[in-house]
């Protein structure tokens, strides 16, 4: 659909922000036959969303904290085994107990995890010690949980496909700068196409704020006041995968005490500070961070004190105030559906928010039943059992491990599972690699481009992966973009958004170049402005973050 | 505290220590004739990455691999590319059995005991256009190639019944690591080495027990059977060098390569002890020369213009020098050194038959360098470049201590070594 054709429809529903939320409540209402437009200001999961441990937990890390959400983990973590094959790696995971821990909680944490219906297997040390030869061989307690690994990018854009397979559209790069009120209804969002500097209006009988942390702003657009308390995380991203079981401390959640493998490389994270809401959008990584997140990480897996760290990031958490305490000092973890209507007197105006991307379909069915209720649409949810595209049909063909398939096509079946098939792979040229760190050909980055709303290098790496190994992006970035200058005929954006590209790799670099890191860095800064002059090719300044 | 941080955590991981220059795939011979393979640096620590993930990501066209060295060689941050890639070959091996063509083409030794057995008819069979087109159909070796003719006489039978009683009368002593080519198929190189070294005083013995050094089962995937040899060879080198105190001298690069290197790299087998009292003759000479402990007289009449061709596994040692500068001392020899490019035989890889046409493809820049230089013969240190030149630019080729040997003016040395009778 074009773009213009976009603008001009009317829809049942709109709904703010391109996260796992709003993605997967734009999938709910097209399955339930709602028209659908989804909006988002900047990249698809360039939030919280695309900016946490990639973990898709069993729920055993709130079981004595917080039951309510454990329960809704362990049952969405069962639904996303299912629908989500090829966004999830079924590792399983462990929570250690080190000779520092108290060895009693394990108890208190095993029957909270019973409670709330997670499998939790108390093992002996040295069967961890087998299981995961990463794990710190002094832990003195171990408990397996159904713990996983999910990829949040695939599952997001999974979400939209599906969506738009069923009649919805999407759009991303439009901010809404405000929202359309008629007397006591909102009745559509006024958008700014940041891609060509366009104001729009488009209208609709249901708005859904799914903007995260930046939810707030949304709502105060619509002079309705909800209180976020955004909390930041810090994380770093290690060059290989030294664990290929998620490990926990077996503790209460402090700093630092998680250890994912996200395909192939591993995280270890979170910190946790509450930061004012002004600060939102600075992600930037302080050293103090960095320390903090190496010094608890070896403890977990002490290998990680002689592995190269690749990159530094952090994410905002959606923290939000209970209604009944706006003081913020009871904040719920939960999910929360706000009906501004029954809230605020304000009708056609709903806001999904709290959670976690772990439940973000839970969170789209709540949403998309409040929408639904206002509507008087009666249709059931499904979302639990379709599969998402790319997860049905013809995915254990692709998976077949029996199968010759080149190293290339089978990185590019772990991303996009059943829908590799449509990549083209049947020349030398479709087959090359573009990405050599993770296997990106060009068939791939063809594909991203025409099927999955690619503008710009950055939105390629979240579908593909390029640009996300180990030399984040030296190689694979010119071939890139020499591949999208010439498939977008226009040279000149392609060598400014090489430009910016490479910007995005070194600001995650920084706060880690030191060692092997730090001279990979410098190779790419030789090469790219000593060598080729790219940084008197283009001028940077004055151009906005894509991130 | 932030600065400690980062001088703590350093990786240790060898594949991490790749900045992604690439240096090493441009100097790959195998990515510069086909595409059907990724190049070094892809195969090697960028694929590690997804092989840690998941084993099943190991990608077939690691197979490729001729396992030359030459990007470890041209790599500046110390990555042991082809490690990781034999490493690797090896770990997607466990569990299958190696083919029948391949094992044969790996027992070097096998072949070669029961071949010199029945030598005459071996040559003439293995020669005949019937046995190479059904090996070429039947064993997949390439009907192009011709195996190298087996000797009548082991190199050690000839040592035992010839040389052996007078070596204790030497005033200095060697241990030597012949190898399967010398006992099976070429014989002379052994004597010829023998020849040179009693010339300047110096007795060669043979070790307690030697095996096959193991390079063609490595390259085959027999990295079991690899590793029983292995260890009868470190025990007994381990003897010769400890006990006796040789040196133990080799004259195949390859041979030479595997038992230094690649025991501990690729069988883990610890030689740190005697890896030092391993090394090629030539260097072995040319120090003793370089040092003016041994001098070396040449004959008067003798004119040759050769070419020296450096192997990639001596490449990979940095050795060449020492064969060249030792070759440039024979004052008649007109020595054309040879940039260095591979010969495309890598051992068994190109008597395979799917791999040789890339074999010959590899070679062919070096044949046209041969051709080029005008000479009657080529040097070079290993047995399998020998073949892979002589079937494809029809010159003879020697090693260079045959080459010495030749040009040896041995009474004049020995009188110069003040050795009597």
């Amino acid at each position: 659909m074009a773009t213009n054709e976009i603008y001009n429809k009317e829809y049942d529903v709109i709904i703010v922000g391109g996260g796992a939320t709003g993605a997967g409540t734009a999938r709910d209402c097209a399955l339930r036959g709602l028209s659908v437009l989804l909006v988002e200001r900047n990249d698809y999961s360039t939030g919280a969303t695309g900016r946490n441990h990639g973990l898709m937990h069993s729920g055993a890390r709130y079981a004595v904290t917080d039951g309510e959400s454990a329960s809704e983990c362990i049952s969405e973590n069962m639904i996303l085994r299912r629908i989500a094959r090829h966004c999830v790696e079924e590792t399983d995971g462990l929570f250690i107990t080190l000779p520092e821990d108290d060895l009693q909680y394990q108890q208190t944490f095993v029957e909270a995890c019973q409670r709330a219906g997670i499998r939790a297997d108390v093992i002996d040390p040295d069967e961890a010690r087998r299981l995961e030869p990463a794990v710190n061989p002094a832990l003195i307690g171990a408990v397996r949980v159904p713990d996983a690994s999910i990829d949040p990018f695939r599952l997001t854009v999974a979400n939209l496909l599906d969506a738009r397979l069923h009649g919805a559209a999407t759009l991303n790069y439009h901010e809404v700068e405000g929202l359309i009120i008629n007397q006591d209804r909102v009745q559509g969002v006024k958008l700014l196409n940041k891609l060509n500097g366009e104001h729009v209006e488009v209208h609709s009988r249901v708005v859904v704020n799914a903007a995260g942390i930046w939810g707030q702003r949304i709502a105060q657009q619509a002079g309705v006041n909800i209180s976020m308390f955004p909390a930041r995380g810090a994380l770093l991203i290690f060059g290989h995968r030294v664990n290929n079981m998620v490990i926990n401390r077996c503790r209460k959640p402090a700093n630092a005490d998680i250890l994912v493998p996200d395909d192939t490389v591993c995280v270890i994270g979170t910190t946790s500070d509450r930061i004012p809401i002004e600060t939102v959008d600075d992600m930037r990584v302080t050293r103090e961070e960095v320390d903090v997140l190496l010094n608890e990480g070896v403890k977990i897996a002490p290998s990680l004190a002689s592995t190269r760290i690749i990159r530094a990031y952090a994410g905002v958490r959606p923290l939000v105030a209970s209604d009944n305490d706006p003081s913020g000092r009871s904040i719920s973890r939960g999910i929360i559906c706000l009906d501004h209507a029954k809230r605020d007197g304000l009708e056609g105006f709903i806001t999904i928010t709290g959670g976690k991307m772990m439940t973000y379909r839970l969170m789209g069915e709540i949403a998309t039943n409040a929408v639904c209720a206002k509507l008087g649409n009666t249709a059931p949810c499904v979302t639990a059992q379709q599969p998402l595209p790319g997860s049905g049909e013809g995915y254990d063909d692709q998976r077949d491990t029996t199968k010759r398939y080149s190293f290339g096509q089978r990185a590019a079946i772990g991303r996009h599972g059943s829908l590799a098939a449509r990549i083209e792979k049947d020349n030398d040229i479709a087959g090359a690699l573009v990405c050599e760190c993770e296997g990106v050909t060009v068939g791939e980055i063809k594909y991203a481009m025409h099927q999955l709303h690619v503008h710009n290098l950055v939105n390629l790496r979240r579908r593909t992966r390029i640009g996300m190994g180990t030399c984040q992006g030296k190689l694979c970035s010119c071939r890139a973009a020499s591949l999208m200058g010439e498939i977008n005929g226009n040279v000149k954006a392609a060598q400014e958004d090489l430009a910016a590209f490479l910007d995005e790799r070194w600001k995650g670099m920084r706060p880690v170049a030191w060692g092997d890191t730090l001279r990979e860095a410098q190779l790419t800064a030789a090469i790219y402005e000593g060598l080729c002059g790219l940084d008197m090719a283009v001028d940077l300044k004055g151009k906005e973050d894509v991130q | 505290m932030a600065e400690r941080m980062q001088l703590c955590n350093l990786s240790e991981n060898n594949f991490e220590q790749c900045t992604k220059c690439s240096i090493c795939t441009t100097v790959c011979p195998v990515a510069a004739v086909t595409t059907d393979y990724p190049g070094p640096k892809q195969a090697g620590p960028d694929g590690e990455r997804y092989r840690l993930k998941d084993p099943a990501y190991y990608d077939k066209a690691l197979k490729l691999c001729l396992n030359c060295k030459r990007c470890e060689v041209a790599c500046p941050s110390g990555v042991h590319i082809a490690d990781i890639i034999q490493r690797a070959r090896m770990k997607a091996s466990e569990g299958h059995r190696a083919s029948l063509r391949d094992t044969m083409l790996a027992n070097t030794d096998l072949l070669g005991t029961m071949a010199n057995l029945v030598a005459p008819i071996a040559n003439a069979t293995l020669g005949l256009k019937p046995t190479k087109l059904v090996m070429d159909s039947v064993m997949a070796i390439d009907k192009n190639r011709t195996f190298p003719a087996y000797s009548r006489q082991k190199f050690t039978t000839w040592f035992k019944r010839h040389a052996a009683k007078d070596q204790d009368a030497y005033p200095n002593h060697v241990s030597y690591f012949h190898g399967c080519y010398v006992n099976y198929n070429f014989p002379k190189l052994g004597q010829d080495l023998v020849k040179v070294m009693n010339a300047i005083g110096y007795g060669v013995h043979l070790l307690d027990k030697e095996q096959c050094c193991g390079v063609a089962l490595i390259a085959n995937g027999l990295y079991k059977q690899a590793k029983r040899q292995g260890r009868v060879n470190v025990a007994s080198i381990r003897k010769a060098v400890n006990m006796d105190h040789h040196t133990v001298l080799t004259t195949s690069s390859s041979c030479t390569f595997n038992l230094r290197d690649e025991y501990p790299a690729m069988l883990d087998l610890d030689n740190s002890d005697i890896r030092d009292g391993i090394s090629l003759a030539t260097r072995f000479i040319y120090n003793l020369v370089d040092e003016e402990k041994v001098k070396l007289v040449f004959k008067q009449d003798y004119k040759r213009r050769i070419a020296y061709h450096t192997a990639c596994h001596m490449q990979r040692m940095g050795w060449q020098l020492y064969s060249i500068e030792l070759l440039r001392m024979i004052p008649g020899l007109d020595l054309q050194v040879l940039e260095q490019e591979c010969c495309g035989i890598s051992g068994t890889y190109g008597f395979k038959k799917e791999n040789y046409e890339r074999s010959q493809a590899i070679g062919s820049i070096l044949f046209k360098h041969i051709e080029n230089a005008h000479v009657e013969a080529v040097a070079t240190d290993c047995e399998t470049c020998k073949w892979q030149i002589e079937m494809s630019t029809g010159l003879p080729v020697e090693n260079p201590v045959s080459v010495l040997a030749d040009a040896l003016d041995v009474e004049a040395t020995r009188k110069a070594n003040n050795l009597t009778d």
